[in-house]
C-alpha cells in the first residue's frame, strides 16, 4: 500500500474518533452547560481533537524513543506487528501524559473554540468558578482516559493477533523442514533409480518396493496431520523404509524389527523413530564400505515404552554433522512438547563392543 | 578407440549393474575393466588398472567420487598413460553439479535415462578420438588437471575443497589456536607456530619446529576455519604454512618439493596444487 493511503487511512480512524467522542461529549455535558448544541459540539470538537493529538503524539513519540534504547524486536515478527506492539509506552508514562494531555488540551482546543466562534469563554476564568470546573474537567480526564484504554486494547488484540500468526508460521515452517527432510531428494532419486531398473529386471520386486515407496511417502505425507498411531503402524513404516534401503545397498544391509504381540497397539507419535533410523542408515551403515546390522525393537518396563534403534555402523565418533544434529532436535523437540520431561532420547555408544550407535527413546505409557 | 576401458564406482549394486548393462548396449567395444563399490577401491583400482573412463558415484562410503578424483589425479604416474575421462554419476546434489558446470565436466543424473547417456558415451569417444591427436598427446594430462583444477576450486592460492554447502559457509574469523590432547593435557598450539598440516586417517597430524600433536578432526574441517592467505593446501594429505616455506624444488621429472626453514621434512606438491609456485 502506498504510504499516503497508510497515512489518510490512519487520519481518517483518528477523526472518525474524535467525532464520535465529541458527540458523546456533547450529549452527556451540554446539560451542565448554559450554550446552545452548535457552539457546546464545536468546543467539545476542538476539546477532544486537542488531547486526542497530544496523547497520539505521546503514544507514539513515546515508545519510538523507548525503542531506541530499548531490546529489539522480537524476531520472527512481522514489521508492522512490531510497529503495532511499539505503539504503547507503557501505563506509568502515559497516565502522567493523558493527564497533562487533558489538561493543555482543554485549554487549547477551548482557545481554538473561541476562534471558532468568535466569542470569548476566558478559559481560565472556569478555574475560578468552581461550580462549572467540576463538570468540565472531570469528564474530560474521563474521556481522555476512555480514548486511551481504547487505543491500547486494539493495539493489544493486534499484537496478540501478530503473535499467533507468527507462531502458525513458525508450526507450519517446522511442519515443511521435516518433510523435506524426510523426503530427502538423495535418498528419492535413488530410490527411483532402482526401480527404474527393476522394472526391466524383476517386474515382481519393483511392484513390491513400489508398494513401499507408497507405504512410506503416504505415512510422511499423513504424519503432520495425526497426533498418534499404534506402535505396529510405526514399525510397519519402518519396515517400508527399510525394505527401500535394503534394495539400494544390497547385502551391506541387514535389518530387523522387534516388536512384541503385547506392545504393537501402543499409541505413539506418527514416524517418531523415523529420523533415528535414518540416522542410524546415512551416517552409521551408508559410510561404512562393509555396511551392517540396524535392529529396531521396542521393550516396556515399570517406568513406560521403550524404543531403541541400534546400527553397527561407523559410529558417533565419526562426524557429528548438521544432518544428524538436526534428526535428534527434531526428536527431542517432539517428545518435550509431547510428554515434556516424561520423555527422553539419548544417543550413546553400545558397550557390546560392536560398534557403532544406539538411540533409545523412552516415552511414558498413559 | 575400439578397446576403450572403463572403471564404474557404484555403492548400489543394482544401479551398478544396470550402468553396465546400459553401457553395453550403447557402447559394445567398451571393455568394463571393474566395477567396484567404494571410492577407495575405485582409487586403488583406477591406478593398477589405468583404465579410459572412469563412471563415478558421487556418495560411496568411506571416500567420495570426488575425492578419489581428486586423489586419483594426484597419484597418477607421470609416464603411464593420460588421465582417464571423468564421468560423475549422481542422484542429487546441487552443489556439485554447479561445480561441474563450470568445471566443464560430464556428469549423469540418477535414474539414468537412456538417450542422456548415449550423448555422454558419443561426447566422450569424440574426446578419446581427440586424445590419439599427436599435439594432444604432447598436452599430456594438462587439459584434465585443468578441469579438476576448476572443480576442486584451485586457483591461486584459494582454499581448494571439494563441493558442498560448507564451502558457502566459510568461518568468519580464522582459527588462532589448535587445541591439541593427548591424556588428560589439551595443549595449545598457537598456528602461527605450525609448519604443516598432514592427514592421518581419522586425524590431523600438527607439525611445530619442535614437536608433532594429533588433532582428532578432518583437514576438509580444519581448511575451512584456517586463514586461506597463510595456509596453502599443496596436496590432497597437506597444508602448509606460507611462511614456513624456504624453497620449492622441481626434479627432472617435474616432480614439486617443498624445504621448510625450521624443519627437516620435504614435502611434495601435488600437481593439482603446483601451479601456486612460479618464480615472479
Amino acid at each position: 500500500m502506498p504510504t499516503y493511503r497508510v497515512v489518510f487511512s490512519w487520519l481518517w480512524r483518528e477523526l472518525r474518533i474524535t467525532v464520535l467522542v465529541s458527540l458523546a461529549a456533547t450529549f452527556l455535558f451540554g446539560p451542565f452547560s448554559d450554550s446552545t448544541f452548535v457552539p457546546n459540539l464545536i468546543y467539545t470538537f476542538t476539546v477532544a481533537l486537542c488531547i486526542q493529538a497530544l496523547i497520539e503524539a505521546g503514544r507514539y513519540g513515546l515508545s519510538a524513543s523507548f525503542m531506541r534504547r530499548g531490546a529489539a524486536p522480537l524476531s520472527g515478527m512481522s514489521p508492522e506487528s512490531v510497529a503495532v506492539q511499539r505503539a504503547w509506552p507503557g501505563w506509568g508514562l502515559m497516565v502522567p501524559w493523558i493527564a497533562m494531555s487533558a489538561v493543555v488540551g482543554y485549554l487549547g482546543g477551548h482557545t481554538l473554540g473561541d476562534l471558532l466562534t468568535g466569542t470569548h469563554h476566558a478559559p481560565l476564568g472556569i478555574l475560578l468558578n468552581f461550580q462549572s470546573l467540576l463538570p468540565s474537567l472531570l469528564p474530560t480526564f474521563a474521556l481522555a482516559i476512555g480514548c486511551t484504554y481504547f487505543f491500547y486494547a486494539r493495539g493489544r488484540l493486534a499484537a496478540t493477533e501478530a503473535q499467533a500468526q507468527a507462531a502458525r508460521r513458525t508450526a507450519v515452517e517446522n511442519q515443511l523442514r521435516l518433510l523435506v527432510s524426510q523426503l530427502e531428494p538423495h535418498m528419492l532419486f535413488n530410490t527411483l533409480a532402482n526401480l527404474r531398473v527393476l522394472i526391466g529386471q524383476d517386474p515382481q520386486r519393483a511392484q513390491a518396493m513400489l508398494d513401499h515407496l507408497n507405504g512410506f511417502l503416504r505415512a510422511t505425507l499423513d504424519a503432520s496431520r495425526s497426533d498418534s498411531h499404534a506402535l505396529s503402524a510405526e514399525f510397519a513404516r519402518i519396515g517400508d523404509y527399510l525394505e527401500l534401503m535394503q534394495v539400494r545397498m544390497g547385502p551391506r544391509l541387514t535389518g530387523t524389527l522387534d516388536l512384541p504381540d503385547e506392545l504393537s497397539s501402543l499409541p505413539v507419535p506418527p514416524l517418531l523413530l523415523q529420523p533415528l533410523v535414518e540416522n542410524a542408515i546415512k551416517h552409521g551403515l551408508e559410510p561404512s564400505v562393509a555396511g551392517g546390522r540396524i535392529e529396531v525393537a521396542a521393550r516396556r518396563d515399570a517406568q513406560g515404552l521403550l524404543l531403541s534403534v541400534r546400527d553397527t555402523g561407523v559410529g558417533l565418533g565419526a562426524v557429528a554433522t548438521h544432518g544428524s544434529r538436526f534428526g535428534m532436535q527434531q526428536v527431542r523437540e517432539r517428545l518435550a512438547a509431547l510428554y515434556g520431561s516424561a520423555a527422553s532420547l539419548e544417543l550413546t555408544t553400545p558397550d557390546d563392543g560392536l560398534g557403532g550407535a544406539l538411540a533409545v527413546v523412552r516415552i511414558p505409557v498413559v | 578407440m575400439m578397446n576403450a576401458t572403463a572403471l564404474i564406482a557404484e555403492d548400489e549394486p543394482l544401479l551398478a549393474a544396470n550402468l553396465q548393462a546400459e553401457l553395453a548396449r550403447l557402447w559394445p567395444e567398451l571393455r568394463i575393466v571393474a566395477s567396484v563399490g567404494d571410492g577407495a577401491s575405485a582409487l586403488q583400482q583406477g591406478l593398477t588398472l589405468q583404465p579410459d573412463l572412469l563412471f563415478l558415484d558421487i556418495r560411496m562410503p568411506g571416500m567420495s567420487g570426488l575425492d578419489a578424483a581428486q586423489a586419483l589425479a594426484e597419484d597418477w604416474p607421470d609416464s603411464g598413460r593420460p588421465l582417464p575421462l571423468v564421468v560423475f554419476v549422481t542422484a542429487y546434489d546441487e552443489y556439485a553439479l554447479r561445480a561441474f558446470e563450470r568445471a566443464a565436466l560430464d556428469y549423469v543424473l540418477k535414474p539414468v535415462q537412456t538417450e542422456r547417456l548415449a550423448k555422454t558415451c558419443a561426447r566422450l569417444q569424440a574426446a578419446l578420438q581427440a586424445r590419439e591427436q599427436p599435439q594432444a598427446a604432447e598436452a599430456g594430462l594438462a587439459p584434465m588437471i585443468d578441469q579438476l583444477r576448476a572443480l576442486f576450486g584451485v586457483a591461486g592460492q584459494g582454499v581448494p575443497g571439494t563441493s558442498g554447502p560448507a564451502d558457502a559457509a566459510t568461518a568468519s574469523a580464522p582459527l588462532r589456536m589448535i587445541q591439541a590432547s593427548a591424556g588428560n593435557t589439551i595443549t595449545m598450539v598457537p598456528v602461527g607456530e605450525v609448519l604443516y598440516f598432514e592427514a592421518a586417517d581419522k586425524y590431523v597430524r600438527v607439525i611445530t619446529a619442535e614437536r608433532e600433536h594429533l588433532i582428532r578432526t578432518s583437514l576438509r574441517e580444519l581448511l575451512q576455519q584456517l586463514d586461506s592467505q597463510q595456509f596453502w593446501q599443496i596436496h590432497r594429505g597437506t597444508v602448509v604454512r606460507a611462511d614456513a616455506i624456504a624453497s620449492a624444488s622441481r626434479d627432472e621429472s617435474g616432480k614439486l618439493t617443498l624445504s621448510l626453514r625450521d624443519h627437516a621434512a620435504k614435502l611434495s606438491v601435488s600437481r593439482l596444487y603446483a601451479e601456486q609456485f612460479k618464480g615472479m
